[in-house]
Protein backbone atom coordinates (compact mmCIF):
# COMPACT_ATOMS: atom_id res chain seq x y z
CA UNK A 1 0.00 0.00 0.00
CA UNK A 2 3.21 2.27 0.84
CA UNK A 3 4.13 2.32 -2.86
CA UNK A 4 0.39 2.45 -4.28
CA UNK A 5 0.10 5.91 -2.02
CA UNK A 6 3.67 7.37 -2.61
CA UNK A 7 2.93 6.84 -6.62
CA UNK A 8 0.09 8.59 -6.41
CA UNK A 9 1.57 11.27 -4.16
CA UNK A 10 4.07 11.89 -6.70
CA UNK A 11 1.95 12.31 -9.54
CA UNK A 12 -0.02 15.19 -7.62
CA UNK A 13 3.30 16.76 -6.63
CA UNK A 14 4.44 16.83 -10.47
CA UNK A 15 0.90 18.22 -12.11
CA UNK A 16 -0.25 20.53 -9.36
CA UNK A 17 4.37 21.92 -10.02
CA UNK A 18 3.68 21.71 -13.66
CA UNK A 19 -0.15 23.33 -13.37
CA UNK A 20 1.19 26.51 -11.01
CA UNK A 21 4.89 27.43 -11.35
CA UNK A 22 4.35 28.39 -14.89
CA UNK A 23 1.62 30.62 -14.13
CA UNK A 24 3.25 32.11 -11.25
CA UNK A 25 6.54 32.93 -12.78
CA UNK A 26 4.46 34.29 -15.33
CA UNK A 27 2.85 36.27 -13.76
CA UNK A 28 5.97 37.63 -11.81
CA UNK A 29 7.08 38.85 -14.86
CA UNK A 30 9.74 35.71 -16.54
CA UNK A 31 7.81 34.47 -19.36
CA UNK A 32 7.97 30.79 -19.57
CA UNK A 33 4.47 30.27 -20.38
CA UNK A 34 4.93 29.14 -23.96
CA UNK A 35 7.69 26.52 -23.33
CA UNK A 36 5.71 25.37 -20.69
CA UNK A 37 3.12 24.89 -22.79
CA UNK A 38 5.11 23.24 -25.12
CA UNK A 39 6.15 21.01 -22.32
CA UNK A 40 2.39 20.55 -21.89
CA UNK A 41 1.80 19.36 -25.51
CA UNK A 42 4.51 16.64 -25.78
CA UNK A 43 3.46 15.58 -22.20
CA UNK A 44 0.18 14.71 -24.07
CA UNK A 45 1.98 13.37 -26.79
CA UNK A 46 4.04 11.19 -24.73
CA UNK A 47 1.36 10.01 -22.83
CA UNK A 48 -0.54 8.81 -25.64
CA UNK A 49 2.94 6.75 -26.62
CA UNK A 50 3.23 5.00 -23.40
CA UNK A 51 0.20 3.88 -24.02
CA UNK A 52 1.20 1.09 -26.48
CA UNK A 53 4.88 1.48 -25.56
CA UNK A 54 4.61 1.43 -22.29
CA UNK A 55 1.51 -0.52 -21.69
CA UNK A 56 1.29 -2.45 -24.60
CA UNK A 57 4.77 -3.41 -25.67
CA UNK A 58 4.81 -1.36 -28.68
CA UNK A 59 8.14 0.82 -29.90
CA UNK A 60 6.35 2.88 -32.32
CA UNK A 61 8.90 4.74 -34.39
CA UNK A 62 6.84 7.35 -35.94
CA UNK A 63 4.84 8.29 -33.40
CA UNK A 64 5.57 12.21 -33.99
CA UNK A 65 3.14 11.22 -37.26
CA UNK A 66 -0.23 12.12 -35.14
CA UNK A 67 1.58 14.64 -33.78
CA UNK A 68 1.93 16.35 -37.42
CA UNK A 69 -1.07 15.32 -38.90
CA UNK A 70 -2.59 16.80 -35.58
CA UNK A 71 -0.68 19.63 -36.31
CA UNK A 72 -1.31 20.11 -40.08
CA UNK A 73 -5.33 19.92 -39.11
CA UNK A 74 -5.27 23.18 -37.42
CA UNK A 75 -2.84 24.67 -39.98
CA UNK A 76 -4.52 23.88 -43.45
CA UNK A 77 -8.08 24.64 -42.36
CA UNK A 78 -7.15 28.35 -40.79
CA UNK A 79 -4.40 29.06 -43.70
CA UNK A 80 -7.75 29.25 -46.25
CA UNK A 81 -9.99 30.26 -43.44
CA UNK A 82 -7.09 33.76 -44.15
CA UNK A 83 -6.19 33.17 -47.55
CA UNK A 84 -9.20 31.52 -49.17
CA UNK A 85 -9.64 28.31 -51.99
CA UNK A 86 -11.01 24.74 -50.68
CA UNK A 87 -14.11 25.91 -49.16
CA UNK A 88 -14.87 22.74 -47.79
CA UNK A 89 -11.91 22.59 -45.42
CA UNK A 90 -11.24 26.20 -44.44
CA UNK A 91 -12.30 27.02 -40.96
CA UNK A 92 -10.74 29.10 -37.99
CA UNK A 93 -13.70 26.96 -35.49
CA UNK A 94 -11.63 25.05 -32.97
CA UNK A 95 -13.90 22.61 -32.47
CA UNK A 96 -13.40 21.38 -35.97
CA UNK A 97 -9.92 21.72 -35.89
CA UNK A 98 -10.01 19.12 -32.77
CA UNK A 99 -12.06 17.07 -34.71
CA UNK A 100 -10.37 16.83 -37.75
CA UNK A 101 -6.53 16.31 -35.81
CA UNK A 102 -8.64 13.39 -33.72
CA UNK A 103 -10.64 11.77 -36.78
CA UNK A 104 -7.47 11.94 -39.48
CA UNK A 105 -5.12 10.85 -36.41
CA UNK A 106 -7.03 7.95 -35.71
CA UNK A 107 -7.61 6.95 -39.62
CA UNK A 108 -3.52 6.62 -40.22
CA UNK A 109 -3.32 4.42 -37.32
CA UNK A 110 -5.97 2.11 -38.22
CA UNK A 111 -4.99 2.33 -41.27
CA UNK A 112 -0.99 2.23 -40.80
CA UNK A 113 -1.29 0.02 -37.49
CA UNK A 114 -3.35 -2.85 -39.44
CA UNK A 115 -0.07 -3.50 -42.01
CA UNK A 116 2.23 -2.41 -39.23
CA UNK A 117 1.11 -4.99 -36.40
CA UNK A 118 1.24 -7.71 -38.11
CA UNK A 119 4.89 -7.93 -37.32
CA UNK A 120 6.45 -7.63 -34.09
CA UNK A 121 10.00 -6.35 -32.92
CA UNK A 122 12.28 -4.71 -35.04
CA UNK A 123 10.00 -5.03 -38.00
CA UNK A 124 7.57 -2.81 -36.60
CA UNK A 125 9.93 -0.51 -35.22
CA UNK A 126 11.04 0.05 -39.40
CA UNK A 127 7.27 -0.30 -40.46
CA UNK A 128 6.34 2.92 -38.18
CA UNK A 129 9.54 4.41 -39.10
CA UNK A 130 8.44 4.32 -42.77
CA UNK A 131 5.11 5.73 -42.67
CA UNK A 132 6.19 8.31 -40.66
CA UNK A 133 8.79 9.30 -43.02
CA UNK A 134 6.44 9.07 -45.92
CA UNK A 135 4.20 11.49 -44.17
CA UNK A 136 7.36 13.36 -43.73
CA UNK A 137 8.23 13.70 -47.30
CA UNK A 138 4.44 14.34 -48.61
CA UNK A 139 4.19 17.15 -46.41
CA UNK A 140 8.09 18.34 -47.87
CA UNK A 141 6.20 18.45 -50.97
CA UNK A 142 3.60 20.13 -50.16
CA UNK A 143 4.32 23.67 -51.11
CA UNK A 144 1.20 25.19 -50.96
CA UNK A 145 1.62 24.99 -46.93
CA UNK A 146 5.22 26.27 -47.12
CA UNK A 147 6.97 23.08 -47.82
CA UNK A 148 9.88 22.58 -45.86
CA UNK A 149 9.81 26.50 -44.95
CA UNK A 150 7.01 25.20 -42.48
CA UNK A 151 3.64 27.33 -42.03
CA UNK A 152 2.97 30.55 -40.13
CA UNK A 153 -0.91 29.89 -38.46
CA UNK A 154 -2.01 33.31 -39.01
CA UNK A 155 -5.54 33.12 -37.13
CA UNK A 156 -5.31 30.20 -34.28
CA UNK A 157 -8.69 28.08 -33.52
CA UNK A 158 -11.78 29.67 -32.39
CA UNK A 159 -13.17 28.58 -29.04
CA UNK A 160 -16.20 29.88 -27.12
CA UNK A 161 -15.15 32.02 -23.78
CA UNK A 162 -11.90 31.79 -24.62
CA UNK A 163 -8.94 33.12 -26.70
CA UNK A 164 -5.71 30.99 -27.50
CA UNK A 165 -3.90 33.69 -28.46
CA UNK A 166 -3.56 34.56 -24.83
CA UNK A 167 -0.86 33.13 -23.28
CA UNK A 168 -2.32 32.17 -20.14
CA UNK A 169 -6.03 30.37 -21.95
CA UNK A 170 -3.66 28.66 -24.05
CA UNK A 171 -1.17 26.97 -20.80
CA UNK A 172 -4.48 26.25 -19.25
CA UNK A 173 -6.17 24.49 -22.22
CA UNK A 174 -3.31 22.23 -22.62
CA UNK A 175 -2.79 21.66 -19.25
CA UNK A 176 -6.32 20.57 -18.45
CA UNK A 177 -6.41 18.69 -21.67
CA UNK A 178 -3.26 16.91 -20.35
CA UNK A 179 -5.14 16.01 -17.07
CA UNK A 180 -7.62 14.62 -19.61
CA UNK A 181 -5.52 12.16 -21.07
CA UNK A 182 -3.90 11.04 -17.83
CA UNK A 183 -7.02 10.23 -16.50
CA UNK A 184 -8.28 8.56 -19.75
CA UNK A 185 -5.11 6.31 -20.21
CA UNK A 186 -4.76 5.54 -16.29
CA UNK A 187 -9.14 4.45 -16.64
CA UNK A 188 -8.11 2.38 -19.88
CA UNK A 189 -4.90 0.58 -18.47
CA UNK A 190 -6.65 -0.74 -15.14
CA UNK A 191 -10.05 -1.58 -17.31
CA UNK A 192 -10.39 -5.19 -18.82
CA UNK A 193 -8.94 -3.69 -22.51
CA UNK A 194 -5.98 -2.91 -20.44
CA UNK A 195 -5.32 -5.69 -18.32
CA UNK A 196 -5.46 -7.40 -22.16
CA UNK A 197 -2.98 -5.29 -23.69
CA UNK A 198 -0.45 -5.50 -20.39
CA UNK A 199 -1.07 -9.43 -20.54
CA UNK A 200 -0.43 -9.36 -24.35
CA UNK A 201 3.16 -7.12 -23.99
CA UNK A 202 4.24 -9.62 -21.26
CA UNK A 203 3.08 -12.79 -23.00
CA UNK A 204 1.44 -12.57 -26.27
CA UNK A 205 1.05 -17.26 -26.84
CA UNK A 206 -0.33 -17.07 -23.29
CA UNK A 207 -3.27 -14.07 -24.59
CA UNK A 208 -3.80 -15.94 -27.29
CA UNK A 209 -4.22 -19.47 -25.98
CA UNK A 210 -6.98 -18.27 -23.62
CA UNK A 211 -8.96 -16.70 -26.37
CA UNK A 212 -7.83 -12.88 -26.91
CA UNK A 213 -7.35 -11.76 -30.44
CA UNK A 214 -4.31 -10.00 -29.20
CA UNK A 215 -3.95 -8.34 -32.65
CA UNK A 216 -7.89 -5.96 -32.17
CA UNK A 217 -6.71 -5.27 -29.16
CA UNK A 218 -3.04 -3.97 -29.93
CA UNK A 219 -5.00 -1.92 -33.20
CA UNK A 220 -8.01 -0.53 -30.95
CA UNK A 221 -4.67 0.61 -28.04
CA UNK A 222 -2.94 2.00 -31.19
CA UNK A 223 -5.87 4.27 -32.74
CA UNK A 224 -6.41 5.59 -29.59
CA UNK A 225 -2.79 6.73 -29.33
CA UNK A 226 -2.83 8.17 -32.67
CA UNK A 227 -5.76 10.25 -31.93
CA UNK A 228 -4.70 11.71 -28.66
CA UNK A 229 -1.18 12.56 -29.67
CA UNK A 230 -3.16 14.17 -32.48
CA UNK A 231 -4.60 16.55 -30.12
CA UNK A 232 -1.51 16.72 -28.47
CA UNK A 233 -0.27 18.05 -31.98
CA UNK A 234 -3.48 20.35 -32.69
CA UNK A 235 -2.45 22.14 -29.47
CA UNK A 236 1.09 22.43 -30.16
CA UNK A 237 0.13 24.15 -33.48
CA UNK A 238 -2.00 26.69 -31.74
CA UNK A 239 0.67 27.63 -29.19
CA UNK A 240 3.20 27.72 -31.55
CA UNK A 241 1.67 29.00 -34.16
CA UNK A 242 3.97 27.92 -36.79
CA UNK A 243 4.04 24.35 -37.67
CA UNK A 244 6.94 22.38 -40.56
CA UNK A 245 7.31 19.29 -41.89
CA UNK A 246 10.36 18.79 -39.02
CA UNK A 247 7.76 17.71 -36.92
CA UNK A 248 7.44 14.25 -37.87
CA UNK A 249 11.00 13.70 -38.36
CA UNK A 250 12.00 10.53 -37.44
CA UNK A 251 13.93 12.04 -34.77
CA UNK A 252 10.76 13.73 -33.19
CA UNK A 253 9.52 10.04 -32.51
CA UNK A 254 12.54 9.18 -31.15
CA UNK A 255 12.71 12.09 -28.96
CA UNK A 256 8.99 10.64 -27.58
CA UNK A 257 10.18 7.37 -26.72
CA UNK A 258 13.10 8.89 -24.54
CA UNK A 259 10.60 10.82 -22.85
CA UNK A 260 8.22 7.55 -22.23
CA UNK A 261 11.61 5.24 -20.97
CA UNK A 262 13.20 8.48 -19.08
CA UNK A 263 10.46 9.52 -16.81
CA UNK A 264 8.85 5.59 -16.76
CA UNK A 265 7.18 3.73 -19.48
CA UNK A 266 4.03 2.38 -17.94
CA UNK A 267 3.77 4.88 -14.73
CA UNK A 268 1.04 7.75 -15.27
CA UNK A 269 2.96 10.39 -14.53
CA UNK A 270 6.34 9.06 -15.78
CA UNK A 271 5.95 10.47 -19.38
CA UNK A 272 5.25 14.12 -17.85
CA UNK A 273 8.31 14.00 -16.09
CA UNK A 274 9.95 12.64 -19.00
CA UNK A 275 8.97 15.42 -21.51
CA UNK A 276 9.26 18.04 -18.23
CA UNK A 277 13.01 16.73 -18.16
CA UNK A 278 13.25 16.93 -22.06
CA UNK A 279 12.62 20.46 -22.65
CA UNK A 280 13.85 21.77 -19.74
CA UNK A 281 17.14 20.33 -20.69
CA UNK A 282 16.65 21.16 -24.02
CA UNK A 283 16.38 24.84 -22.60
CA UNK A 284 19.09 25.16 -20.51
CA UNK A 285 21.91 23.10 -23.15
CA UNK A 286 20.97 25.48 -25.89
CA UNK A 287 21.66 28.31 -23.80
CA UNK A 288 25.11 27.64 -22.78
CA UNK A 289 26.29 26.30 -26.68
CA UNK A 290 25.46 26.25 -29.93
CA UNK A 291 26.39 22.19 -30.28
CA UNK A 292 23.92 21.19 -27.16
CA UNK A 293 22.98 18.18 -29.35
CA UNK A 294 25.84 16.25 -28.66
CA UNK A 295 25.92 16.27 -24.46
CA UNK A 296 21.99 16.60 -24.46
CA UNK A 297 22.06 13.31 -26.04
CA UNK A 298 25.31 11.79 -24.19
CA UNK A 299 22.75 12.79 -21.21
CA UNK A 300 19.73 11.38 -22.51
CA UNK A 301 21.25 8.02 -23.16
CA UNK A 302 23.17 7.76 -20.06
CA UNK A 303 19.80 8.60 -17.94
CA UNK A 304 17.92 5.93 -20.27
CA UNK A 305 20.39 3.22 -19.51
CA UNK A 306 20.90 3.73 -15.65
CA UNK A 307 18.00 4.97 -14.48
CA UNK A 308 16.44 1.98 -16.73
CA UNK A 309 12.96 1.30 -15.45
CA UNK A 310 12.47 5.13 -15.20
CA UNK A 311 12.96 8.53 -13.04
CA UNK A 312 8.95 7.54 -11.83
CA UNK A 313 10.12 4.54 -10.45
CA UNK A 314 12.59 5.63 -8.13
CA UNK A 315 10.58 6.47 -5.73
CA UNK A 316 9.20 2.99 -5.28
CA UNK A 317 10.70 -0.09 -4.32
CA UNK A 318 8.78 -2.81 -4.61
CA UNK A 319 5.67 -3.44 -6.98
CA UNK A 320 2.41 -4.33 -4.87
CA UNK A 321 0.36 -7.07 -7.49
CA UNK A 322 -2.74 -5.31 -8.90
CA UNK A 323 -2.05 -1.52 -7.90
CA UNK A 324 1.01 -1.73 -10.51
CA UNK A 325 -0.57 1.19 -12.36
CA UNK A 326 -0.89 4.10 -10.20
CA UNK B 1 -23.53 -36.23 -28.58
CA UNK B 2 -20.59 -38.31 -30.12
CA UNK B 3 -18.51 -40.43 -27.38
CA UNK B 4 -15.59 -39.38 -29.78
CA UNK B 5 -14.58 -34.95 -28.39
CA UNK B 6 -10.83 -34.88 -30.92
CA UNK B 7 -10.85 -36.81 -33.84
CA UNK B 8 -6.90 -36.42 -35.73
CA UNK B 9 -6.94 -37.59 -38.94
CA UNK B 10 -4.23 -38.17 -40.83
CA UNK B 11 -2.16 -35.18 -39.58
CA UNK B 12 1.33 -34.70 -41.37
CA UNK B 13 3.89 -31.84 -40.60
CA UNK B 14 7.51 -31.55 -41.89
CA UNK B 15 10.07 -29.68 -40.70
CA UNK B 16 12.41 -29.60 -43.57
CA UNK B 17 13.69 -33.45 -43.69
CA UNK B 18 12.24 -33.87 -40.77
CA UNK B 19 9.16 -35.91 -40.25
CA UNK B 20 7.95 -34.28 -36.55
CA UNK B 21 3.92 -35.51 -37.38
CA UNK B 22 3.83 -38.57 -39.85
CA UNK B 23 0.04 -39.52 -40.64
CA UNK B 24 -0.78 -39.56 -37.13
CA UNK B 25 -4.52 -40.68 -36.61
CA UNK B 26 -5.91 -40.37 -32.88
CA UNK B 27 -9.45 -40.49 -31.36
CA UNK B 28 -9.68 -38.75 -27.57
CA UNK B 29 -13.19 -39.80 -26.41
CA UNK B 30 -15.07 -38.18 -24.17
CA UNK B 31 -13.92 -37.22 -20.50
CA UNK B 32 -11.43 -39.85 -20.91
CA UNK B 33 -7.68 -39.18 -20.29
CA UNK B 34 -5.82 -39.98 -22.92
CA UNK B 35 -2.06 -40.03 -22.88
CA UNK B 36 0.71 -39.72 -25.71
CA UNK B 37 4.19 -41.27 -24.78
CA UNK B 38 7.38 -41.39 -26.78
CA UNK B 39 11.04 -40.22 -26.44
CA UNK B 40 12.23 -36.94 -27.00
CA UNK B 41 12.03 -35.13 -30.07
CA UNK B 42 9.17 -38.19 -30.97
CA UNK B 43 6.85 -35.20 -32.28
CA UNK B 44 4.88 -34.88 -29.36
CA UNK B 45 4.75 -30.96 -28.59
CA UNK B 46 4.65 -30.16 -32.43
CA UNK B 47 1.38 -32.43 -32.14
CA UNK B 48 -0.20 -30.20 -29.39
CA UNK B 49 1.25 -27.24 -31.47
CA UNK B 50 -1.47 -28.28 -33.96
CA UNK B 51 -3.93 -28.98 -32.31
CA UNK B 52 -4.33 -25.89 -29.68
CA UNK B 53 -3.52 -23.82 -33.31
CA UNK B 54 -0.15 -22.19 -32.85
CA UNK B 55 1.58 -24.75 -36.12
CA UNK B 56 -0.32 -24.63 -39.30
CA UNK B 57 -0.44 -29.20 -40.26
CA UNK B 58 0.70 -29.66 -43.59
CA UNK B 59 -2.33 -32.14 -44.45
CA UNK B 60 -4.39 -33.83 -42.50
CA UNK B 61 -7.75 -32.73 -40.59
CA UNK B 62 -8.72 -31.73 -36.59
CA UNK B 63 -11.83 -32.91 -35.96
CA UNK B 64 -13.47 -31.34 -32.48
CA UNK B 65 -17.08 -31.49 -31.41
CA UNK B 66 -17.85 -33.27 -35.22
CA UNK B 67 -16.70 -29.76 -36.41
CA UNK B 68 -13.32 -29.16 -38.43
CA UNK B 69 -11.09 -26.68 -36.74
CA UNK B 70 -7.85 -27.27 -38.70
CA UNK B 71 -8.02 -23.99 -39.78
CA UNK B 72 -8.56 -22.19 -36.97
CA UNK B 73 -6.13 -19.83 -35.51
CA UNK B 74 -5.82 -20.29 -31.42
CA UNK B 75 -8.30 -18.05 -29.63
CA UNK B 76 -11.12 -19.37 -31.93
CA UNK B 77 -10.18 -22.88 -30.84
CA UNK B 78 -10.12 -21.45 -27.30
CA UNK B 79 -13.78 -20.65 -27.48
CA UNK B 80 -14.86 -23.67 -28.67
CA UNK B 81 -13.42 -25.29 -25.67
CA UNK B 82 -9.72 -26.47 -26.34
CA UNK B 83 -6.98 -25.33 -23.67
CA UNK B 84 -3.60 -25.88 -23.61
CA UNK B 85 -0.65 -25.88 -21.34
CA UNK B 86 2.88 -25.58 -22.22
CA UNK B 87 5.77 -27.91 -21.87
CA UNK B 88 7.87 -24.02 -20.87
CA UNK B 89 5.54 -22.73 -18.88
CA UNK B 90 3.72 -19.50 -20.26
CA UNK B 91 1.94 -17.43 -18.32
CA UNK B 92 1.92 -13.82 -17.45
CA UNK B 93 5.22 -13.17 -15.25
CA UNK B 94 4.39 -9.22 -14.82
CA UNK B 95 1.32 -10.20 -13.00
CA UNK B 96 0.01 -12.10 -10.20
CA UNK B 97 -1.33 -15.20 -10.07
CA UNK B 98 -5.41 -14.04 -9.69
CA UNK B 99 -4.40 -11.71 -12.32
CA UNK B 100 -3.77 -14.54 -14.69
CA UNK B 101 -6.70 -16.90 -13.73
CA UNK B 102 -8.68 -13.97 -13.79
CA UNK B 103 -7.57 -12.91 -17.46
CA UNK B 104 -8.92 -16.41 -18.71
CA UNK B 105 -12.08 -16.04 -16.70
CA UNK B 106 -12.25 -12.72 -18.41
CA UNK B 107 -11.90 -14.05 -21.95
CA UNK B 108 -14.71 -16.51 -22.07
CA UNK B 109 -16.96 -13.35 -20.95
CA UNK B 110 -17.55 -11.54 -23.68
CA UNK B 111 -15.67 -9.39 -25.53
CA UNK B 112 -13.02 -7.32 -23.50
CA UNK B 113 -13.64 -3.83 -25.35
CA UNK B 114 -14.02 -2.43 -22.31
CA UNK B 115 -12.48 0.84 -21.32
CA UNK B 116 -13.86 2.34 -17.92
CA UNK B 117 -14.44 0.18 -15.04
CA UNK B 118 -11.65 -1.28 -12.97
CA UNK B 119 -11.15 -5.21 -13.91
CA UNK B 120 -9.47 -5.54 -11.26
CA UNK B 121 -12.56 -4.84 -8.78
CA UNK B 122 -14.96 -7.01 -10.85
CA UNK B 123 -16.46 -9.40 -8.87
CA UNK B 124 -17.29 -11.49 -11.63
CA UNK B 125 -14.17 -11.65 -12.99
CA UNK B 126 -12.29 -12.11 -9.22
CA UNK B 127 -14.85 -14.78 -7.48
CA UNK B 128 -14.79 -17.50 -10.39
CA UNK B 129 -10.85 -17.13 -10.61
CA UNK B 130 -10.68 -17.42 -6.83
CA UNK B 131 -13.09 -20.35 -6.59
CA UNK B 132 -10.77 -21.69 -8.93
CA UNK B 133 -7.60 -21.29 -7.02
CA UNK B 134 -9.00 -22.80 -3.84
CA UNK B 135 -9.93 -26.05 -5.81
CA UNK B 136 -6.50 -26.04 -6.92
CA UNK B 137 -5.24 -25.16 -3.56
CA UNK B 138 -3.09 -22.21 -4.57
CA UNK B 139 -5.51 -19.47 -2.93
CA UNK B 140 -2.82 -18.38 -0.49
CA UNK B 141 -1.02 -17.62 -3.90
CA UNK B 142 -3.51 -15.19 -5.07
CA UNK B 143 -1.52 -11.79 -4.99
CA UNK B 144 1.91 -13.10 -5.52
CA UNK B 145 3.38 -11.89 -9.02
CA UNK B 146 3.81 -14.84 -11.04
CA UNK B 147 8.02 -14.68 -11.72
CA UNK B 148 7.92 -14.35 -7.75
CA UNK B 149 6.75 -18.53 -7.82
CA UNK B 150 8.44 -21.69 -7.34
CA UNK B 151 8.77 -23.75 -11.33
CA UNK B 152 6.62 -26.06 -9.38
CA UNK B 153 3.58 -23.46 -8.54
CA UNK B 154 3.66 -21.95 -11.93
CA UNK B 155 2.81 -25.43 -13.28
CA UNK B 156 0.14 -25.78 -11.12
CA UNK B 157 -0.88 -22.12 -12.54
CA UNK B 158 -0.97 -22.89 -15.87
CA UNK B 159 -3.54 -25.94 -15.25
CA UNK B 160 -5.25 -23.40 -13.16
CA UNK B 161 -5.31 -20.88 -16.22
CA UNK B 162 -6.23 -23.33 -19.01
CA UNK B 163 -9.22 -24.37 -16.29
CA UNK B 164 -10.54 -21.11 -16.22
CA UNK B 165 -11.01 -21.46 -19.79
CA UNK B 166 -13.85 -23.85 -19.11
CA UNK B 167 -12.51 -26.16 -21.89
CA UNK B 168 -13.87 -29.56 -22.97
CA UNK B 169 -10.86 -31.06 -23.72
CA UNK B 170 -6.97 -29.46 -21.88
CA UNK B 171 -3.84 -30.58 -24.25
CA UNK B 172 -1.36 -30.77 -21.59
CA UNK B 173 1.94 -30.78 -22.46
CA UNK B 174 4.26 -32.34 -19.51
CA UNK B 175 2.81 -30.56 -16.84
CA UNK B 176 4.94 -32.74 -14.59
CA UNK B 177 8.02 -31.45 -16.92
CA UNK B 178 10.80 -30.28 -13.79
CA UNK B 179 8.52 -31.09 -10.74
CA UNK B 180 9.97 -32.51 -7.46
CA UNK B 181 8.47 -35.92 -6.14
CA UNK B 182 6.27 -34.02 -4.19
CA UNK B 183 4.61 -31.28 -6.54
CA UNK B 184 4.35 -34.61 -8.86
CA UNK B 185 2.63 -35.86 -6.78
CA UNK B 186 -0.01 -32.93 -5.84
CA UNK B 187 -0.38 -32.59 -9.63
CA UNK B 188 -1.30 -36.24 -10.14
CA UNK B 189 -3.81 -35.32 -7.62
CA UNK B 190 -5.09 -32.82 -9.50
CA UNK B 191 -5.43 -34.03 -12.93
CA UNK B 192 -7.38 -37.74 -10.84
CA UNK B 193 -9.71 -35.18 -9.52
CA UNK B 194 -10.84 -34.10 -13.46
CA UNK B 195 -11.05 -37.74 -14.23
CA UNK B 196 -14.51 -38.43 -15.76
CA UNK B 197 -15.01 -34.80 -15.64
CA UNK B 198 -13.09 -33.08 -18.89
CA UNK B 199 -11.33 -34.60 -21.56
CA UNK B 200 -8.06 -34.71 -21.24
CA UNK B 201 -4.80 -35.21 -23.77
CA UNK B 202 -1.57 -35.66 -22.07
CA UNK B 203 1.94 -35.97 -22.83
CA UNK B 204 3.99 -37.00 -20.44
CA UNK B 205 7.26 -38.86 -19.65
CA UNK B 206 6.72 -39.51 -15.99
CA UNK B 207 5.61 -43.20 -16.73
CA UNK B 208 4.02 -43.20 -13.02
CA UNK B 209 2.04 -40.42 -13.36
CA UNK B 210 0.91 -41.87 -17.21
CA UNK B 211 -0.08 -44.96 -15.63
CA UNK B 212 -1.90 -43.71 -12.70
CA UNK B 213 -3.81 -41.18 -14.87
CA UNK B 214 -4.20 -42.63 -18.55
CA UNK B 215 -7.30 -44.35 -19.61
CA UNK B 216 -6.09 -44.79 -22.83
CA UNK B 217 -2.00 -44.58 -23.90
CA UNK B 218 -1.18 -43.58 -27.81
CA UNK B 219 2.81 -43.99 -28.28
CA UNK B 220 4.08 -41.89 -30.74
CA UNK B 221 7.96 -42.52 -32.30
CA UNK B 222 9.69 -40.62 -34.92
CA UNK B 223 6.29 -38.85 -35.96
CA UNK B 224 4.19 -42.23 -35.94
CA UNK B 225 1.74 -43.66 -33.85
CA UNK B 226 2.73 -47.23 -33.41
CA UNK B 227 0.39 -48.29 -30.76
CA UNK B 228 -2.83 -47.60 -28.55
CA UNK B 229 -4.36 -49.12 -26.36
CA UNK B 230 -5.00 -49.30 -22.44
CA UNK B 231 -2.42 -48.80 -20.00
CA UNK B 232 -2.31 -52.88 -19.67
CA UNK B 233 -2.24 -53.31 -23.25
CA UNK B 234 0.63 -50.78 -23.85
CA UNK B 235 2.50 -52.34 -20.56
CA UNK B 236 2.47 -55.60 -22.93
CA UNK B 237 2.93 -54.24 -26.17
CA UNK B 238 6.38 -55.70 -27.54
CA UNK B 239 6.61 -52.89 -29.92
CA UNK B 240 6.54 -50.21 -27.57
CA UNK B 241 8.48 -52.10 -24.87
CA UNK B 242 11.33 -52.47 -27.52
CA UNK B 243 10.86 -49.16 -29.15
CA UNK B 244 10.49 -47.11 -25.68
CA UNK B 245 9.81 -48.95 -22.27
CA UNK B 246 12.65 -51.54 -22.81
CA UNK B 247 14.68 -49.78 -19.92
CA UNK B 248 11.62 -50.04 -17.82
N1 LIG C 1 10.04 -25.15 -35.07
C1 LIG C 1 10.76 -26.21 -35.44
N2 LIG C 1 11.61 -26.13 -36.49
C2 LIG C 1 12.34 -27.20 -36.89
N3 LIG C 1 12.28 -28.39 -36.29
C3 LIG C 1 11.47 -28.54 -35.25
C4 LIG C 1 10.67 -27.46 -34.76
N4 LIG C 1 9.95 -27.90 -33.69
C5 LIG C 1 10.30 -29.19 -33.53
N5 LIG C 1 11.20 -29.59 -34.45
C6 LIG C 1 11.75 -30.94 -34.59
O1 LIG C 1 10.65 -31.82 -34.68
C7 LIG C 1 10.92 -32.99 -33.92
C8 LIG C 1 9.85 -33.15 -32.86
O2 LIG C 1 10.00 -32.14 -31.88
P1 LIG C 1 9.00 -32.00 -30.64
O3 LIG C 1 9.41 -30.81 -29.87
O4 LIG C 1 7.62 -32.06 -31.10
O5 LIG C 1 9.34 -33.31 -29.81
P2 LIG C 1 8.80 -33.77 -28.39
O6 LIG C 1 8.26 -35.13 -28.57
O7 LIG C 1 7.90 -32.75 -27.81
O8 LIG C 1 10.15 -33.86 -27.58
P3 LIG C 1 10.41 -33.63 -26.01
O9 LIG C 1 10.05 -34.90 -25.33
O10 LIG C 1 11.87 -33.36 -25.94
O11 LIG C 1 9.58 -32.47 -25.59
C9 LIG C 1 12.32 -32.83 -33.35
O12 LIG C 1 13.20 -33.50 -34.23
C10 LIG C 1 12.54 -31.36 -33.40
O13 LIG C 1 13.92 -31.08 -33.57
MG1 LIG D 1 7.93 -31.60 -26.18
Amino acid sequence: MGVFLKNRALTFIVLGLLGTVPLMMYWSGSDYLSLATKLVCFAIAATSLNLILGYGGMVSFGHAVFFGIGAYAVGIPSYHAVYGELDFIASSNGFFHIVLAVILSALFALITGAISLRTRGIHFIMITLAFSQMMFYFLLALDTYGGDDGLTIDERSQIPFISLDNPVHMFLLSFIILLGCLYLVNRIVNSRFGLVLQGAKDNEERMAAIGYNTFAYRLTAYVISGAMCGLAGALFANSESFIFPELIDWTRSGELIFMVILGGGGTTIGPVIGAAVFVVLEKVLSGFTIYWHLPFGIMLILAVLFGRTGIARWFERQKRPGQSNE
Amino acid sequence: MSDVILQIDNLAKSFGGVRATDNVCIDVKRNETHAIIGPNGAGKTTLISQLSGGLKPDSGRIIFNGQNITKLPVQKRCHLGLARSFQITSLVMSMSVLDNVALAVQAQDGHSFKFWKPARTLERLRAPAMEILRDAHLDDKADTIVSALSHGERRQIEIAVALATKPELLLLDEPMAGMGPSESVSMVETLKALNGKKSILLVEHDMDAVFALANRISVLVYGRIIATGTPQEIRENQDVRHAYLGDM
